[in-house]
């Protein structure tokens, strides 16, 4: 077993984790599909596992649920290990992706499936499955069974099936997947509300970063096996650890060029052209030794002006290009713009108003640029 | 609406050849045999009477639909060996099937729980014995069970015996060779049940709280049931009329169903008894199958609301 490292041993209760994951390490044959990973989860928080498929999200979720024993490491639930517990002896409940709902029960058999198995009293089963059914709105569906509902009533029988229990921790396996896009954006609005309404902990497993970042206090992304970046959605989008990251999880411009300085908290590239420069901010004293580096800027951080006018002149950031094509998204509008130097950044401008911005079609020469406080500074 | 909109043109057709079918090689055969069961011996041949006049217009036939009765129904009401015989063949039918189920479930839930890879070997294994006619064997068994058989010696070799024992001509050489021949129609619909059973279902199981044991309980075997029920169907049907085992590996004191109308037709040469005898064990056979129906399409319906 993990000693108990001094760090925790502070008498507050609420200090200390609901649970931690302690250099945890899964193998199928030679692939480490989790790879001695480590991660604290906060009684009441909302956390996301987000990453690609085949990074080892759903592994790391199956050991915490009991379905995969780890080969090394610890998962301590309230300061217990419950690796060798069976999945049935765990106050942990899942809800699967493919919803798992038993075919041959009615709605209400389902949810009182796992209370009936506790051994709660009639009356208290009774009294857990109608205010379960009522959270999750499918009161009168109670005899349905489960082919007669539609994909959405289905999901939520899954949810309220896995809460009944009131679990410590909800395991969540990409409980969207299987729903269409409108429905999958309300109900990850009910899901966050529910979950601030229930203080339960839940640990959702996702590959779509937008349902991660709607959903989740706090986002974990793994890439082959571990967790390459922890935080909340902004941080995780606005200050990404690496090229990876940035490219992971919306979509970034990466502009890459050679250090001319990296003095007073900026660093200054210049492009492959020779011309132009820009310039960010960046934090850590970074690898002073590098000769290149890195600046990623969000689409929507870069604006656009035609290249004879005159606004913004003298500030930094300013490069000149022309405009490839526009592709039109509703909210906003996306254009690549060819720099001098060849490369191509995506802008993307919204569409506040009907006529959106008709001086900056195919072809035009335009001035792109960007605040340095917009530019991030990669490193890796 | 709908179906009449999809089932036209060439689908249409293709809808009634099981129609054109049942009628041809069911229906009509059926006609005979019913038409055969009311009428009476003669000798003669064919040996029944009346004939339907084919010729000599509408008095004549009704002339010798007016002869038909359904006396031989009558006495087979009345004779203890016919009413034991049906008797027999359903305990027959009902031990066998209630075997079959006890083994073949075991059978087909260790191939269904077999790594993937290894399923169709195991399914191979299973079917590979068709290959062989059916009839050899039986007599394979019969050289198997006879007294100075393959199973007699190993048991005289073992000591678990020191005379040959009496197999053949007993009701477990019957049931033996029962249960071998049908294995197969039970194992495979209730494999079929239980590998496309999805395994989250145990997960989901598991996570609520129920052990191994109790998972089974509540979950698998209430989904299996309908392979179950298909298995029972395809076993215990063909049991009922089966000839062939009990004629070679039964005594002959008790016999099946399927025995006693073989001896009115062949022996006795009555073959108004043993039509009667075959449209009867018809009218038991369509009991299971409305039953098994009814459970069907009560969970289609479930399926479809």
């Amino acid at each position: 077993m993990i000693e108990p490292t001094t760090t925790t041993t502070s008498a507050s209760a609420t200090a200390s984790p609901l649970l931690r994951i302690v250099a945890v390490t899964k193998r199928f044959g030679g692939f480490a599909a989790v790879d001695a990973l480590s991660l604290d989860l906060v009684a009441g928080e909302f956390f996301a596992l987000l990453g690609p498929s085949g990074c080892g999200k759903t592994t790391l979720l199956r050991m915490l649920a009991g379905f995969e024993t780890p080969d090394h490491g610890a998962i301590l639930l309230d300061g217990e290990d419950v690796a060798p517990v069976l999945p049935h002896r765990r106050p942990v409940n899942m809800m699967f992706q493919s919803y798992a709902l038993f075919p041959h029960l009615s709605v209400q058999d389902n949810v009182a499936f796992g209370l009936r198995r506790a051994g709660l009293p009639k009356a208290e089963i009774a009294a857990r499955v109608a205010e379960m059914l009522a959270l999750v709105r499918l009161e009168g569906f109670e005899r349905r069974k489960p082919d007669q509902l539609s994909g959405g009533q289905r999901q939520r029988v899954a949810l309220a099936r896995a809460l009944a229990r009131r679990p410590r921790l909800l395991l969540l396996d990409e409980p969207m997947a299987a729903l269409d896009k409108k429905l999958r954006q309300s109900t990850q609005a009910e899901l966050k509300e529910l979950q601030r309404r229930l203080g339960t902990t839940f640990v959702i497993v996702t590959h779509d970063q937008e349902e991660a970042m709607t959903v989740a206090d706090r986002i974990g992304v793994m890439d082959r096996g571990r967790l390459v970046q922890v935080g909340p959605p902004r941080e995780l989008y606005e200050t990404p650890a690496s090229r990876w990251i940035a490219g992971f999880v919306g979509d970034i411009n990466l502009i890459e060029g050679r250090v001319v300085s990296r003095e007073g908290g900026r660093l200054v590239l210049a492009l492959p052209d020779g011309g132009a420069t820009v310039m960010a901010l960046c934090a850590g004293a970074g690898r002073q030794d590098a000769a290149d580096g890195c600046i990623a800027v969000r689409p929507e951080k870069i604006r656009l002006a035609p290249a004879d006018s005159a606004a913004g002149e003298g500030a930094p950031n300013r490069l000149a290009g022309e405009v490839v094509d526009v592709t039109y998204q509703g909210s906003v509008s996306l254009y690549r713009v060819a720099l001098k130097g060849g490369l191509v950044v995506r802008a993307a401008l919204a569409n506040a108003s009907r006529a959106g911005v008709p001086d900056l079609g195919p072809g035009r020469a335009v001035t792109a640029s960007f605040a340095p406080e917009d530019g991030v500074v990669l490193e890796a | 609406m709908t179906i009449r909109r999809i089932f036209s043109g060439p689908a249409r057709l293709a809808a009634i050849a099981p129609l054109v079918w049942l009628t041809l090689f069911f229906l009509l055969p059926f006609g005979f045999v019913l038409k055969i069961s009311l009428s009476h011996t003669v000798i003669a041949q064919p040996p029944y009477a009346p004939l339907i006049p084919l010729t000599g217009g509408f008095e004549a036939l009704r002339a010798a639909l007016a002869q038909l009765d359904l006396g031989n129904f009558a006495s087979l009401a009345a004779d203890e060996l016919y009413v034991m015989s049906y008797v027999r063949s359903l305990v027959v039918a009902s031990a066998s099937t209630a075997l079959l189920v006890a083994i073949g479930y075991p059978i087909a839930y260790g191939m269904a729980r077999l790594p993937p890879a290894r399923q169709p070997l195991a399914m191979m294994l299973v079917i590979v014995p068709f290959w062989t006619s059916f009839l050899i064997r039986i007599y394979a068994w019969i050289n198997v069970l006879q007294h100075d058989g393959l199973l007699n010696r190993v048991l005289l070799a073992l000591h678990v015996v020191d005379k040959p024992v009496v197999w053949l001509s007993t009701d477990t050489a019957m049931y033996l060779g029962i249960v071998y021949s049908y294995a197969p129609f039970m194992v495979l619909p209730l494999y079929a049940t239980l590998a496309r059973m999805d395994v989250s279902l145990l997960e989901a199981a598991a996570d609520l709280g129920c052990s191994r044991l109790k998972a089974f309980w509540l979950v698998t075997l209430p989904l299996s049931l309908r392979g179950v029920a298909a298995g029972a169907l395809l076993c215990f049907i063909p049991i009922v009329g089966e000839f062939v085992i009990p004629d070679l590996l039964a005594g002959s004191e008790r016999l099946m169903i399927g025995q006693t109308l073989w001896l009115e037709f062949f022996t006795n040469k009555d073959w108004p008894v043993a039509s009667s005898i075959a449209v009867v064990l018809l009218a038991v056979l369509l009991l299971p199958l409305l039953v098994f129906q009814r459970l069907e399409r009560r969970s289609v319906e479930g399926g479809t609301r």
